[in-house]
C-alpha cells in the first residue's frame, strides 16, 4: 500500500469509529437510565394504589 | 422490531465493515494522486449518504406523526435525526482530516462546507427545541413542522457543488457524473460501505426509537403519579 499520507488516513477512521463508539456508548448509559426511571416510577405509583 | 432481527442486521453490518475494511486495504488499489489518504473517502461518503437518509427518514416521519398525530412517527423522527447527526459529525470530522492533507486547510467556508455545518447546525437546534417544549403534542407539531423544512439545507448541501464553484470537489459518482472520473471498484466500495452503515443506521435507530418511547411512557407515568 501506498504509504504516504498514512497517518492522517488513520487519524480519519479512527475519527470515524470513535464518534461511532461514543454515540453507541451514549445511547447505552442513556437507555440504562431510563429504565431505571420507568421501574422507579412504576413502583412509585404500586406503592401509591397500594 | 424484535431484539432477534435487531442482532441479526447488527451482526450483518459487522459483517459487512470488517469485509470492507479488509477490501480498503487489502484489495482495491492505490489512489494515484492523494496517497492512503483517499481511503477517508469509503467512509466520508457514505457517511454523507447515511445522514441524508436519515434527515429524510426524519422529515417523513415527523409529516406522518403531524397528519395522523402519532406519536411513535415523532419518537421516529427524534431517533433519526440523532442518527443523523452522529454521521453528519463523522462526514465532518473525516472531510476535515482529508482536507488537511489535500488543501492544506482544516476548513474553508466554501458553500458546499458551509451548508453542511448550517445543516448540522439547524438538527442540532431541533433536537434542543425538544427539550425545550413541556407539551408532547405542540413539540411534535412544532419541531415536526422544522424537521420537514430542515431537509431544505439537505438539499442545498447536496446540490451546493452544482450551484456554486466550491474548493470542496464536484460530483465523482457516475450517477452523477455520467461515469470517467472513478474507478468502478472504488466507487462500488463506496456503495458497499454506504449498505453496511446503512444496516448500522437500521439498529442505531431502533435502539434510538425504544429509548424514546420509554422517555414518552416515562411522561406519562410522571403525569399519573403527579394525578394521583
Amino acid at each position: 500500500m501506498d504509504q504516504r499520507n498514512f497517518t492522517y488516513m488513520f487519524y480519519g477512521f479512527a475519527a470515524a469509529w470513535l464518534i461511532l463508539a461514543l454515540y453507541v456508548v451514549s445511547l447505552v448509559a442513556r437507555g440504562r437510565k431510563l429504565s431505571e426511571q420507568v421501574e422507579t416510577l412504576k413502583r412509585t405509583i404500586k406503592q401509591e394504589k397500594a | 422490531m424484535s431484539d432477534k432481527i435487531l442482532l441479526t442486521v447488527g451482526l450483518a453490518s459487522a459483517a459487512f465493515l470488517v469485509r470492507n475494511l479488509y477490501q480498503m486495504f487489502m484489495v482495491l488499489p492505490d489512489e494515484a494522486a492523494q496517497g492512503a489518504i483517499y481511503r477517508i473517502m469509503y467512509f466520508h461518503i457514505p457517511s454523507w449518504f447515511s445522514c441524508f437518509t436519515c434527515f429524510f427518514a426524519s422529515g417523513l416521519a415527523s409529516g406522518y406523526a403531524i397528519w395522523k398525530k402519532n406519536f411513535r412517527g415523532d419518537s421516529l423522527a427524534v431517533a433519526a435525526t440523532e442518527v443523523g447527526l452522529a454521521f453528519t459529525a463523522i462526514g465532518l470530522a473525516t472531510g476535515m482530516i482529508w482536507a488537511k492533507i489535500i488543501w492544506g486547510i482544516w476548513w474553508t467556508w466554501d458553500a458546499r462546507l458551509t451548508w453542511a455545518f448550517i445543516t448540522a447546525l439547524i438538527y442540532a437546534g431541533y433536537l434542543m427545541m425538544r427539550s425545550m417544549i413541556d407539551d408532547p403534542g405542540e413539540r411534535m407539531r412544532v419541531t415536526g413542522v422544522l424537521s420537514i423544512f430542515a431537509f431544505t439545507s439537505v438539499v442545498i448541501t447536496y446540490k451546493a457543488i452544482d450551484w456554486w464553484r466550491t474548493q470542496h470537489p464536484g460530483a465523482i459518482l457516475s450517477f452523477r457524473t455520467g461515469g470517467g472520473n472513478t474507478d468502478p471498484a472504488m466507487e462500488a466500495m463506496i456503495y458497499q460501505n454506504w449498505f453496511a452503515l446503512l444496516l448500522l443506521t437500521v439498529v442505531l435507530v431502533a435502539v434510538r426509537f425504544r429509548m424514546e418511547e420509554s422517555r414518552r411512557e416515562i411522561e406519562g407515568l410522571r403525569r399519573a403519579v403527579y394525578a394521583g
